[in-house]
């Protein structure tokens, strides 16, 4: 890693390699494995990378922990379900698409007056807060029966798309938001948003005595993430057709995204996309051998008893920690063989 | 020289305690001020309350000719007022430049300025420099030795280019050598303008450097003036050493 006091560059020549290669990788991917299969697999990946990643600039980098974001989820998915009824008809099929900046913007402005309520709230008892609006929502879903159509779900019209290639639209639509969340984590993280959303989670009360604008911060990072996550569930509308309560505002998504940020590494770029590209293959793997239940439940359990135990930071922190620690070692023998006296400043 | 930080009758009780009871004094611009007196006399409750940290009660703060009795803590900063912790808080999770850079303040639009802008690394080279710790520049503040993180912290609150500077027992826990580090940076910052408020144990620290001294006993001011006439009054010895 490199060590740098420099100021922060938002275009680097190695940063556009990566994010050429990781373009390239995304629209490649089903090329290379053309199985509807494995197709299904890539769009719920991408699509809960998505989530992960635009999880992690509240919950990682600002370090609240939100588990209402499924709350989000399922607002964007009745939102589709409301707007796309199944009498609606559809030209191309891709009118839905083109409805989820509308979307996550609806979601993006709910979040405000939320997050400033919420916000006022720390640590544990967020995370509380933030499950209530989940089951809140959840039930408000069982029981506006007019608009959600209730236990009974609701149904989204479905595109002609070719049988063929089905998967594909719903899978380059999330690589989009994919790309969308990972350029605005991107720059949260060279904005003085990141640092401010770091001081935060470091120590709050500090942070606003020196006048870091808090509140701004944690409800632009808020309402930014809900609103991918809400895109996210309006697109999972779209594609499976049919919504229930019980899946749509489901506590298991929340938790499904966290843990990828978990395992991956909170508050890191790369972190929570390396999260879910293991956990959800993981999940489908531990489903077709373990059958239909709800067993790898129990996996998560354990996956996520493991992170916390064996690398608390996650994977990514873990390794770029080992890596600069050897780069601060070389750098600092390399400082006392040019100079005999930086001994002493190091006391 | 008139008062750049005015306090008149500030009150706070913590359940049944009268933690700062009916305190009133003044800090003149340009002075180092030292606020002595024993443990649990309400000191550090006294900077709380300025500095907006906890809810005042009752009473008035003037700072800068302004009443900013109802502001917060972040919005007196802006306006110039800063502080140090008595147990040195600094942002473990960003690295010691990245600490400095985020004290500096400013409109709510810099939220979207780059993370360390040009103009900011200047500003914090600068410090660090001044207070040895470039060599620290990229380590994270959590991988620094107390002491450091004393310097830091320090060299943090004078991003903002503060007008009155209030340090919780600067000296604590710190070695002779950087004591006298301390000493003088508090002299050179002082000679550029900047007012001192500071709560000390060391009291040959407060003897060498302050001037005047306010002594506190619970939670009231009993004695006021130069150093030595605050060392002889009966009233401050009482207060240390009981009845």
């Amino acid at each position: 890693m490199k060590l740098s006091t420099e100021p922060t560059k938002l275009v680097t020549r190695n940063g556009l390699i990566r994010g050429g290669v990781f373009i390239a990788l995304l629209a490649a991917l089903p090329g290379i494995f053309p199985q509807h299969w494995l197709w299904n697999l890539m769009f719920f990946t991408i699509l809960y990378a998505t989530m992960a990643v635009s999880w992690n600039y509240i919950g990682g980098f600002g370090g609240y922990p939100s588990l209402g974001h499924a709350a989000f989820f399922g607002i964007g998915a009745y939102t589709e379900a409301l707007f796309f009824k199944t009498d609606h008809v559809l030209h191309s099929g891709y009118e839905p698409f083109f409805m989820l900046p509308v979307i996550g913007l609806i979601c993006a402005l709910l979040a405000i007056p939320i997050g400033m309520v919420a916000m006022r709230t720390r640590a544990d008892v967020f995370a509380i807060v933030t499950i209530t609006l989940l089951f809140v929502t959840q039930t408000l879903a069982f029981n506006l029966r007019n608009l959600t159509g209730g236990a009974q779900g609701a149904a989204v019209v479905q595109p002609k798309f070719d049988v063929k290639f089905f998967e594909l639209p719903f899978y380059y639509t999330a690589a989009i938001m994919l790309l969308f969340a990972f350029a605005l984590s991107y720059y949260y993280s060279k904005s003085k948003i990141g640092l401010s959303l770091t001081a935060i989670r470091a120590d709050e009360d500090k942070a606003k005595g020196v006048g870091v604008r808090t509140l701004q911060v944690k409800v632009i990072a808020f309402s930014t993430s809900v609103a991918f996550t809400g895109m996210a569930g309006a697109t999972w509308a779209f594609y499976i057709g049919f919504i229930y309560p019980q899946f749509a505002v489901d506590p298991l998504i929340t938790i499904t995204m966290v843990l990828m940020t978990f395992l991956g590494g909170r508050a890191t770029l790369w972190g929570p996309v390396l999260g879910a590209v293991i956990l959800m293959p993981a999940q489908q793997l531990l489903a077709y051998y373990v059958g239909g239940s709800q067993l790898y439940l129990l996996a998560y359990a354990a996956i996520f008893l493991i992170t916390i135990l064996l690398l608390p930071r996650g994977i990514l922190p873990t390794v770029t920690n080992k890596r600069r620690l050897k780069a601060l070692a070389l750098k600092s023998v390399a400082a006392k063989a040019s100079d005999p006296l930086a001994e002493g400043q190091s006391a | 020289m008139s008062a750049i930080l005015s306090v008149k009758s500030l009150t706070k009780e913590f359940g049944t305690l009268k933690a700062v009871n009916d305190c009133s004094f003044d800090v003149e611009e340009g002075s180092i001020t030292a606020l002595i007196g024993p443990n649990g006399s309400g000191k550090t409750t006294v900077f709380n309350l300025v500095t907006g940290y906890i809810g005042r009660q009752s009473g008035a703060v003037t700072f800068d000719g302004v009443d900013v009795s109802k502001e917060h803590a972040g919005n007196l900063y802006r306006r110039g007022l800063t502080r140090t912790f008595q147990q040195s808080r600094v942002f473990g999770d960003l690295t010691v430049q990245e600490n400095l850079v985020v004290a500096k303040g400013g409109s709510w639009k810099t939220i979207f300025a780059p993370r360390v802008s040009k103009d900011d690394q200047l500003r914090a080279d600068e410090l660090l420099e001044e207070f040895k710790l470039s060599h620290v520049a990229d380590l994270y503040a959590s991988e620094l030795s107390w002491g450091q993180r004393k310097l830091l912290e320090f060299a943090s609150v004078l991003m903002s280019k503060p007008k009155l500077v209030l340090l919780d027992e600067p000296t604590a826990g710190v070695n002779p050598i950087l004591i006298e580090t301390m000493a003088d940076h508090i002299r050179n910052y002082n000679k550029l303008g900047v007012t001192f408020l500071i709560v000390e144990h060391d009291m040959s620290f407060v003897m060498r450097v302050c001037d005047p001294v306010i002594v506190l006993d619970r939670g009231k001011p009993i004695a006021q003036g130069t150093p030595d006439v605050v060392q002889s009054d009966p009233r401050v010895l009482d207060a240390y050493l009981g009845d």
